[in-house]
């Protein structure tokens, strides 16, 4: 299909001072099976292509599914229109914009896709079997694999033409138990696609897949009748499925600059950084380091080029504490130059899919390692709770307040692991709470997680993040447990 | 043309399909222009043009589906046949479907509303000419969208109709603004004139000194759309029959007798009044209404085929099992008095970023977000920091609830995650005794 695209956006010839075209293509299949039976087979087949105009200062963008050069031709018409109609009108004049020629090639992490359906779904039943046994109180259970298959193009008019190609798997295990009044989901990875990644079948045998139905049950009997985590400031300790959500609500979106700009403080709101802390706030301590890395194998925002062309390469954003960049793409880059505020851009301007414009995403955000092995995190904390594996997310509107539950929690006492607890929550100030980290793990303790359903935007986009970090230790934090 | 375009489909897979096979079709469409607004001004313009069509096949008690992207043109017929092989393959490797149910008894039916709407372009001068001289920042998404569903029964349903909906914010400074959203079939230039204009004047009310809450309990009014937050949570599973049933509904101690809520509150599905077509991808037209809580006790939930078929009930809802036009009844209270009743307390015109703090109670933890004020002796003194939220529905709209407004607010969600939302609410104000701020 791309030659054919090629061949018909170059007939384009379009009239205007700049044109791209955005071809999307995605095959996916989810295999689901609940309470031992499976669920309706589902499948995709989506492609599109994206029309961007810059012409006379102004933007525009049409999106179809009609390919045929008349299609592609009523986009075009369509998208200068918008541009011509919105020039002199808009909170920025493109004629500044200098769009991006790129060239090349990108393969993510993965093989030719194989998919022995048949014994996938033998892989889910046996694992929901084990999950189950013959334990009345376990009342639901289900596991999962979603499979993505996304093939881009993008072309520009002044010969920029880019290909890439992501493959994806998500596999998911989810366990609920109930007795007396009393309930406890547990999961592999979390309930909201944790464990996704770029990569093939081997993905599998990564996330340990294979025999976890047994020990996630187990896990949920465990919090069932564990005791209420107790509530007072203590030290936290979180693990990476945990950190990963911290990452994303309390450093991602606050340093993404369409937020700082105010694009999106009609929906999904502003941020507590402003343009001018870049190079000088301290937004943690000092063993805090933060890196925007579209570069890291399997994880699952993993790129060449941004959807804007840019090329996308590693960037520190936190480095010893010390903020030093924000999540903008050039154009946002260029719209904070404009007020004053020179600004590194990052590769970062994406779109979910052919029919949403792209917007500043953060993509692959990771907490870079420490220097203490999961012992040593352990021994340092004398009182507190650690915490795995987000169920709860809550934060506000400039991403500062925030309040979150865990699925799993163990108390920590005098250095050592001790019994488990349920409900774990925690809640703080972000301004303040990178700040209070006291121990980062080392790479023995690094894990790559992830999510598909990052939602943001006008109009709304789910878009796909990776978040790589290893454990860390947080003092004095706000720590309570459930309605008991 | 996307109708006839899903007849054309339909008649051929009738031609297509073997011996002892089945299908439906379900086709969702927009053409929408969406323009995002910032700083009073245009921040991004642009259309888009999609067609999805889900394509179920079905042997015996065995399915499969593939959604298909289309083009509305010819391709599509190559497209569409191109599936069959590897759905035919599919099923020969899934089990048997115990839970599979679909509508044998076709119930067709089409309800095409008229083209009203002025082009976008001009919808967009309108806001601009509104919005001057103000910091407006939000999204218009206008255009056509329609619906449709298909079978090898010979079904045929269709919904088609244009509307808008401006969701928007004018801000004061910081992070205080007052939201409005407005939706229609019909645009209306002077009412937006004058909803901006009503906006700014209350602009004046945030540039109050600031006020600061401790955490603890306090008396709260929610306004409509507050309450649609709450509410919009307790849809995350709350009245579906598949999570009452695998005990993990929020609601599950209410179904169960345990808690109880308020007398006042009566709550239901309309979904004969909502945007949302009354048909859905199994063929079953939903019923005009569906009791959820009737005086404060649980009545019913929302049951998808799938359930139905599992618990031997009667299917009244989509698979989803959400409220898709949720009505909560109105109270006796006034709107024009609720700051009076309040007397002293927080004025929640918005909510924000809700989530379940324990799911089993009920526990809700959220932000409050935008014009929320601090209220002394009926009067707005001053606007509220932002606060954090953690209490129980049960409380809220338990034994706390004081009053439901006697006026009812249309709520139209502006959401657009892969499509335009269609869902809506209406809903009355609501004052509480006591509301928990943690944070």
């Amino acid at each position: 299909m791309f030659e054919t695209i090629r061949r018909r956006f170059q007939a384009l010839r379009p009239q205007a001072d700049f044109c791209s075209l955005r071809y999307v293509e995605e095959d996916s299949e989810q295999l689901r099976v609940r309470q031992g039976r499976q669920q309706p087979l589902a499948r995709r087949r989506d492609r599109g292509a994206m029309i961007t105009v810059l012409d006379g200062g102004g933007y525009g963008y049409a999106a179809t599914a009609d390919l045929s050069e008349a299609g592609l031709r009523a986009a075009f018409e369509r998208a200068r229109g918008w541009a011509r109609a919105t020039a002199g009108r808009g909170v920025f004049d493109f004629r500044g914009v200098k769009p991006p020629s790129p060239r090349g090639v990108w393969q993510g992490e993965a093989s030719e896709p194989s998919w022995p359906r048949a014994a996938l779904l033998d892989l889910l039943l046996s694992e929901s079997a084990a999950a189950k046994g013959d334990d009345a109180r376990v009342v639901d259970w289900s596991a999962g694999l979603w499979r993505q298959d996304v093939r881009q193009l993008h072309l520009t008019s002044d010969g920029g033409e880019v290909e890439q190609r992501m493959q994806a798997l998500t596999p998911s295990l989810v366990v609920t138990a109930f007795d007396q009044g009393r309930v406890q989901t547990r999961s592999l990875g979390g309930q909201y696609g944790g464990l996704g990644r770029q990569g093939g079948l081997e993905l599998i045998a990564e996330s340990g897949l294979r025999g976890a139905g047994r020990r996630v049950a187990d896990e949920a009997m465990q919090l069932l009748y564990a005791p209420n985590c107790p509530s007072g400031k203590m030290d936290l300790l979180l693990m990476p499925e945990q950190m990963m959500l911290q990452i994303h609500e309390s450093i991602g979106h606050p340093l993404e600059l369409d937020r700082i700009l105010g694009d999106e403080r009609n929906m999904a709101g502003t941020s507590f950084v402003t343009p001018d802390m870049f190079g000088s706030y301290r937004y943690g301590s000092d063993l805090l380091n933060v890196t925007f890395d579209p570069s890291l194998a399997k994880e699952l925002a993993s790129y060449g080029w941004d959807d804007d062309g840019q090329r996308a390469e590693k960037a520190w954003l936190i480095r010893n504490g010390i903020l030093e960049r924000p999540l903008g793409g050039a154009v946002s880059a260029m719209r904070a130059r404009l007020n004053g505020h020179a600004l590194d851009s990052v590769a970062n301007s994406r779109a979910s899919n052919w029919n949403r414009a792209p917007i500043d995403r953060m993509a692959n955000l990771n907490v870079e390692p420490g220097d203490k092995t999961f012992g040593q995190l352990v021994a340092g904390v004398e009182r507190g709770v650690l915490m795995q594996t987000n169920v709860s997310w809550s934060i506000d509107d400039s991403r500062n307040k925030f309040q979150f539950g865990c699925e799993w929690g163990q108390l920590i006492e005098n250095g050592e692991l001790k019994g488990v607890v349920r409900n774990p929550n925690y809640r703080g100030i972000s301004a303040s709470f990178w700040r209070s980290l006291k121990a980062v793990g080392d790479a023995s303790t690094f894990c790559v997680m992830g999510t598909p359903y990052c939602g943001k935007g006008e109009p709304s986009q789910v878009i796909r993040v990776g978040h790589a970090s290893p454990a860390c230790v947080f003092g004095e934090v706000d720590v309570f447990g459930g309605a008991a | 043309m996307m109708r006839a375009h899903l007849k054309t489909l339909a008649a051929a897979l009738d031609g297509w399909l073997r011996e002892g096979e089945g299908y439906t079709l379900w086709l969702q469409a927009e053409r929408t222009d969406f323009i995002r607004f910032n700083h009073g001004k245009v921040r991004q313009a642009g259309r888009v043009e999609q067609a999805y069509l889900d394509l179920r096949l079905i042997k015996g008690a065995r399915q499969a589906t593939q959604q298909l992207s289309l083009s509305g043109g010819e391709d599509d017929l190559a497209l569409l046949e191109g599936a069959l092989p590897e759905l035919r393959a599919a099923l020969e490797q899934v089990e048997d479907d115990p839970f599979l149910l679909l509508n044998e008894r076709p119930q067709s039916g089409e309800r095409v509303q008229p083209h009203r709407l002025p082009p976008a372009e001009s919808m967009v001068a309108d806001i601009l000419e509104a919005a001057d001289g103000h910091d407006l920042v939000g999204i218009l998404a206008c255009g056509d969208m329609s619906f449709g569903f298909a079978n090898h029964l010979g079904q045929f349903n269709w919904q088609q109709g244009e509307s808008w909906n401006f969701d928007w914010s004018l801000y004061s400074h910081g992070d205080k603004a007052v939201k409005r959203n407005m939706a229609g079939t019909a645009w209306d230039a002077a009412s937006l004139r004058r909803g901006v204009a009503e906006a700014a004047e209350q602009l004046a009310l945030l540039k109050l000194p600031l006020k600061t809450l401790a955490p603890g309990a306090y008396r709260a009014y929610f306004t409509p759309a507050a309450l649609g937050s709450l509410l919009g949570m307790l849809n995350w599973g709350g009245v579906s029959e598949k999570e009452v049933r695998s005990k993990r509904s929020p609601l599950l101690k209410l179904v169960e007798g345990e808690a109880r809520l308020s007398p006042l509150v009566s709550l239901e599905e309309a979904g004969g009044e909502g945007l949302s077509p009354l048909f859905q991808r199994e063929g079953f037209i939903r019923p005009e209404r569906v009791e959820l809580i009737a005086r404060g006790e649980h009545r019913g939930s929302l049951i998808g085929p799938r359930s139905a078929r599992e618990f031997g009930l009667e299917p009244n809802a989509g698979g989803d099992e959400d409220a898709e036009s949720m009505r909560l009844a109105a109270g006796d209270l006034p709107r024009d008095e609720a700051l009076k009743a309040l007397g002293t307390g927080v004025y929640l015109s918005n909510l924000w970023y809700l989530n379940f703090s324990d799911r089993s109670a009920c526990r809700i933890t959220g932000m409050t977000r935008f014009a929320c004020f601090w209220v002394e002796e009926g009067k707005i003194v001053a606007p509220l920091g932002v606060m954090r939220f953690d209490d129980s529905l049960f409380s809220l709209l338990g034994e706390q609830l004081e009053a439901l407004t006697a006026e009812r607010e249309w709520l139209a969600d502006p959401l657009s995650y892969e499509s335009r939302a269609t869902a809506s609410k209406l809903l009355p104000g609501a004052l509480v005794k006591a509301m928990r701020f943690s944070l």
